[in-house]
């Protein structure tokens, strides 16, 4: 066991790589902007909170997120999948078991580039310090999971947000809908103050969206709703790697939903053969088999948390039950002949 | 003397071309791959005459798929690797882990790759940088190290190797 802690450690620390990119972020979160001056508690007028319907998986902890566009810029729709964010633009997550833990911050440099940083509170919740950039494997948090906690490494941060399109992932015309889906699991319902599509383009932060899109707001289109809701589980959880829009892994699965189609995600997921093999097994299945789920490879990786078998690879020590439960029971309903074309 | 001016220039200009740069990028591939060891574990050992020496029939196409091997020793004391006479198959604490396919085919080898795909493994020691951890004895905090130049050039070297079709299997867990 020791030996095999001793290989893990081995393995982390040779997966922390390269030097930070870009101008050194702020060591102090206090100095990001998020908060009024001298308060870690009062957020700053016009940074806008907001949640995104379907969210990451996080081992359970607690989320509240906050979006700021510097004063006279708006988010550019043109482009209805990938959007553009004005030079300057700030998001913060914050994370919580009890009390909060890690304050994540992504921001747009005046380049173009984007600069990623993690920030680390102290138990009384009165500072949050920067996080070695190659992260912290397992601080030690009472209220998380077997009482460890992973603060990403700066890697793992462009790992997830540099595959998609725009490294946003939680502000877009779908997971900002007005039209949320009631049963998306780990959503909170939406908050006073917090803004949608249709207030980001009230106010003026998001100019271009093609108008339908507000006449009738984005919704995974499904067969019934537990479909609608796996499908968009999968958009918020995997879709950053499997899309065909970004900088996608080279594997035909595609789980991004696009604002206007997404007749490709079904497609790759219903009968289509998976590269993956689990140990042992002569053939390779289908990544979802209709009406099997304990065949499916979709299943097997989700529930995994081996590290050379789970899905997602980074982000989660824990499987996401309430989510297991729910691809299950929309694959138990899928008719065996069923498949897109 | 007109004609070999001209020549010399159609030679000058070739030099000078995207296609010679590809070359001169090849070799450089070449020679790292050779020099950096990656025959060792990503070619298939047989014994040959003057004793064990790499399959170059199945070059750099990863541990060989039909292969059967029986659940690995667990060496006591400080001994803690076990590898498979092919050095395609390493065992110890982390479980068992199977040297990949670096041949170009698309289905089981790196044909699908990207240049990035390929640069963020060797950076961040996950596959394609996001996927799952690569295994030892791959020396990533070695070869993290190469440069941009290298890391292209390996690659550009990998793309024009023979493709050879042979699905690695994934790695096994520590035994309980």
């Amino acid at each position: 066991m020791k030996r095999s802690l001793a290989l893990a450690c081995m393995l982390a620390a040779s997966v922390a790589a390269g030097a930070r990119e870009g101008a050194a972020p702020p060591q102090r979160l206090a100095d990001t902007g998020l908060y009024r001056a001298g308060s870690m508690t009062e957020i700053r007028a016009g940074n806008l909170p907001f949640s995104p319907q379907y969210p990451l998986w996080s081992d359970g902890a607690t989320k509240r997120r906050w979006l700021y566009l510097p004063p006279g810029t708006f988010i550019d729709a043109s482009r209805p999948d990938a959007w553009e964010f004005p030079a300057g633009t700030k998001l913060w997550k914050e994370f919580s078991h009890g009390r909060r833990v890690e304050t994540r911050l992504v921001e747009r440099l005046d380049d173009g580039s984007w600069r990623f940083a993690a920030y680390v509170w102290n138990e009384a919740g009165t500072e949050a310090k920067l996080a070695p950039e190659a992260g912290i494997p397992a601080l030690q948090v009472a209220g998380a999971p077997g009482g460890r906690y992973g603060v990403p490494g700066e890697a793992d941060c462009r790992a997830c947000h540099e595959g998609a399109a725009v490294p946003v992932l939680g502000v877009s015309a779908l997971q900002l809908s007005p039209a949320r889906d009631p049963l998306a699991p780990h959503a909170e319902p939406r908050k006073p103050g917090e803004v949608d599509l249709r207030d980001l383009v009230e106010r003026g932060l998001l100019r271009n969206l093609p108008p339908e899109m507000l006449g009738s707001p984005p919704r995974i289109a499904a067969a019934a709703p537990a479909e609608r809701t796996a499908l968009g589980y999968l958009h918020g959880n995997c879709g950053h790697c499997h899309n065909d829009n970004g900088s996608p892994v080279p594997v035909d699965l595609v789980l991004w939903q696009k604002a206007r189609e997404n007749a490709k995600v079904l497609r790759s997921l219903l009968g289509a053969p998976s590269r993956y093999r689990a140990p042992g097994a002569p053939v390779a299945s289908a990544v979802v088999e209709p009406g099997r789920p304990e065949a499916s490879v979709l299943m097997a990786r989700m529930r995994s948390r081996n590290p050379q078998i789970q899905m997602p690879p980074l982000g989660t020590a824990e499987p996401d039950n309430e989510a297991l439960a729910l691809v299950e029971r929309w694959i138990r309903t899928q008719p065996q002949t069923r498949k897109e074309h | 003397m007109k004609k070999p001016g001209m020549a010399l220039l159609a030679l000058a200009a070739f030099l000078q071309s995207p296609l010679a740069a590809s070359a001169d990028t090849v070799a450089r591939g070449k020679y790292l791959v050779t020099t950096s060891g990656c025959h060792d574990c990503h070619t298939p050992w047989k014994m040959g005459a003057a004793g064990p020496e790499p399959d170059m029939t199945r070059m750099l196409s990863g541990h060989p798929e039909k292969m059967e091997l029986p659940a690995p020793p667990q060496p006591a004391g400080p001994w803690v690797m076990t590898a498979a006479a092919t050095n395609t198959a390493w065992s110890g604490p982390w479980g068992v882990s199977f040297t990949a396919n670096l041949t170009p085919d698309p289905e089981t080898g790196l044909g699908k790759w990207t240049l990035r795909n390929f640069r963020d493994t060797i950076r961040t020691g996950r596959h394609m940088g996001r996927g799952r951890p690569v295994l030892p004895p791959m020396p990533i905090p070695a070869y993290k190290h190469f440069t941009d130049e290298d890391l292209e050039a390996i690659y550009a070297y990998l793309r024009t190797i023979p493709p050879v079709r042979n699905r690695v299997p994934e790695p096994l867990p520590p035994a309980q």
